[in-house]
């Protein structure tokens, strides 16, 4: 599913990732842990596509409507609803029988109450939700999530725990998390950065 | 067919935004008007000609305002992932930031050109207007695509003119042309032209601005 060889990315002068060599296979579900400024965030980014290698190689074999990308920003317009929100992404990425899935995603999370009410009135951990189903929206196949239970309450975090565990066969997910306790009894792998 | 729903998407997306926020139009119908009165005050009757090449330096600073506004919301909020992330076609997200600005641009000069015959006593003819429709096609296609290579840099607010004012000069040109001219078609065959080149520039260069 993800194949690097000597991936290397730097910004200016500073070198975030050093020729990184990894192989993330179909269903896995990887944990990659690693300080602030290891290379996480870019490992991540590299993957979803929205930042370029400056060394090295790296395939991912997804196309891009497979891919789920979770990031430190929610990825969602503060002056819409979050319903529309959901709308908008659903007809992006073409989703099938949408008004029920995005119905379903929002009460599994616990925004349907809110679902109309503008995303920027949400607090912190209702964005995290609402980011949440934008990246679930599609039943992607390659799931990229950094740091998801961020802002998460209790109860969210619980949420996130069982959609994880329930997503099936066939999904891969890459977590870069700080909690790798959190994931650890869902995790195939561990990828460590210094 | 898929092609235009995503853009139809994203324009429908950006007017629904501009509806909720209110802060480019209304700042776009101020700036022409407030220009436009401005111009009617520093000339005097004997450069009272000069107006109809005003009208087109107006017409084209009202759309930088508008143009910079473009990518705002994407910027502020680091939208411009989720949209790049989208498996649309990424000159799609162009087209729709396209329609977006020249609905708003047409929406200023709605109130802006009977603004202008009135202050300056111009009447303006079928020429004029298609040139003005011409040149916001032109404005719209070539100015989204610097306004996305701007949101990225440091500078972007100077980024922007710098880089759309040389390149909306051809359309001051064609525009005073036409508005001028006893016979406008030579000069609107121009602005069809330019629109034809810069659109089809910018349509197959924006997945490259807005991806590293």
């Amino acid at each position: 599913m993800i194949r690097a060889q000597s991936l290397s990315k730097r910004f200016g002068g500073k070198r975030v990732l050093d020729r990184v060599d990894l192989e993330i296979p179909n269903g896995a579900f990887v944990v990659v842990t690693g300080p602030n400024g290891s290379g996480k965030t870019t490992l991540l980014r590299l993957c979803a596509g929205l930042a370029a290698p400056t060394g090295g190689r790296l395939e991912v074999a997804v196309e891009r409507s497979e891919l789920g990308y979770l990031g430190h920003e929610p990825l969602v317009y503060r002056e819409l609803t979050a319903l529309e929100n959901l709308e908008l992404y659903g007809r992006l990425y073409r989703v099938p029988e949408r008004r029920e899935r995005i119905g379903m995603l929002l009460e599994r999370f616990g925004l349907w109450e809110g679902r109309r009410e503008r995303a920027g009135s949400f607090s912190r951990g209702m964005l995290q939700r609402l980011a949440l189903c934008r990246t679930l929206l599609h039943n992607p196949t390659l799931l990229l999530l950094d740091e998801p239970f961020n802002a998460l309450d209790t109860e969210g975090a619980s949420l996130l725990d069982r959609e994880l565990a329930e997503l099936g066969p066939g999904r891969t997910v890459v977590v870069a998390t700080h909690d790798p306790a959190r994931v650890e009894p869902l995790a195939t792998g561990r990828l460590t950065f210094a | 067919m898929r092609y235009l729903a995503d853009a139809a998407a994203l324009a429908r997306k950006d007017l629904l935004l501009e509806l909720r926020g209110r802060e480019t139009l209304p700042s776009m119908l101020l700036f022409v008007i407030a220009m436009l009165v401005a111009f009617r005050f520093a000339l005097t009757d004997e450069g009272a000609e000069a107006a109809d090449g005003l009208l087109w330096v107006a017409i084209v600073f009202t759309a930088l305002l508008g143009l910079g506004r473009a990518f705002v919301a994407e910027r502020e909020q680091g939208l411009l992932d989720g949209l790049v992330l989208a498996p649309c076609d990424r000159s799609a997200i162009w087209l729709g930031k396209l329609l977006a600005t020249l609905a708003f641009l047409v929406a200023a000069e709605v109130i802006a050109l009977p603004a202008f015959a009135l202050f300056f006593d111009s009447l303006l003819d079928g020429g004029t207007l298609l040139a003005v429709l011409l040149a916001d096609i032109g404005i719209c296609a070539v100015g989204t695509l610097l306004a996305a290579m701007a949101v990225a840099g440091r500078a972007r607010e100077l980024l922007l003119p710098l880089l759309f004012l040389p390149l909306a000069i051809p359309i001051v040109v064609g525009g005073v042309g036409a508005t001028v001219a006893a016979d406008p078609g030579r000069y609107l065959g121009f602005l069809a032209l330019y629109d034809i080149i810069f659109a089809i520039l910018a349509w197959g260069t924006f997945e490259y601005v807005v991806t590293e």
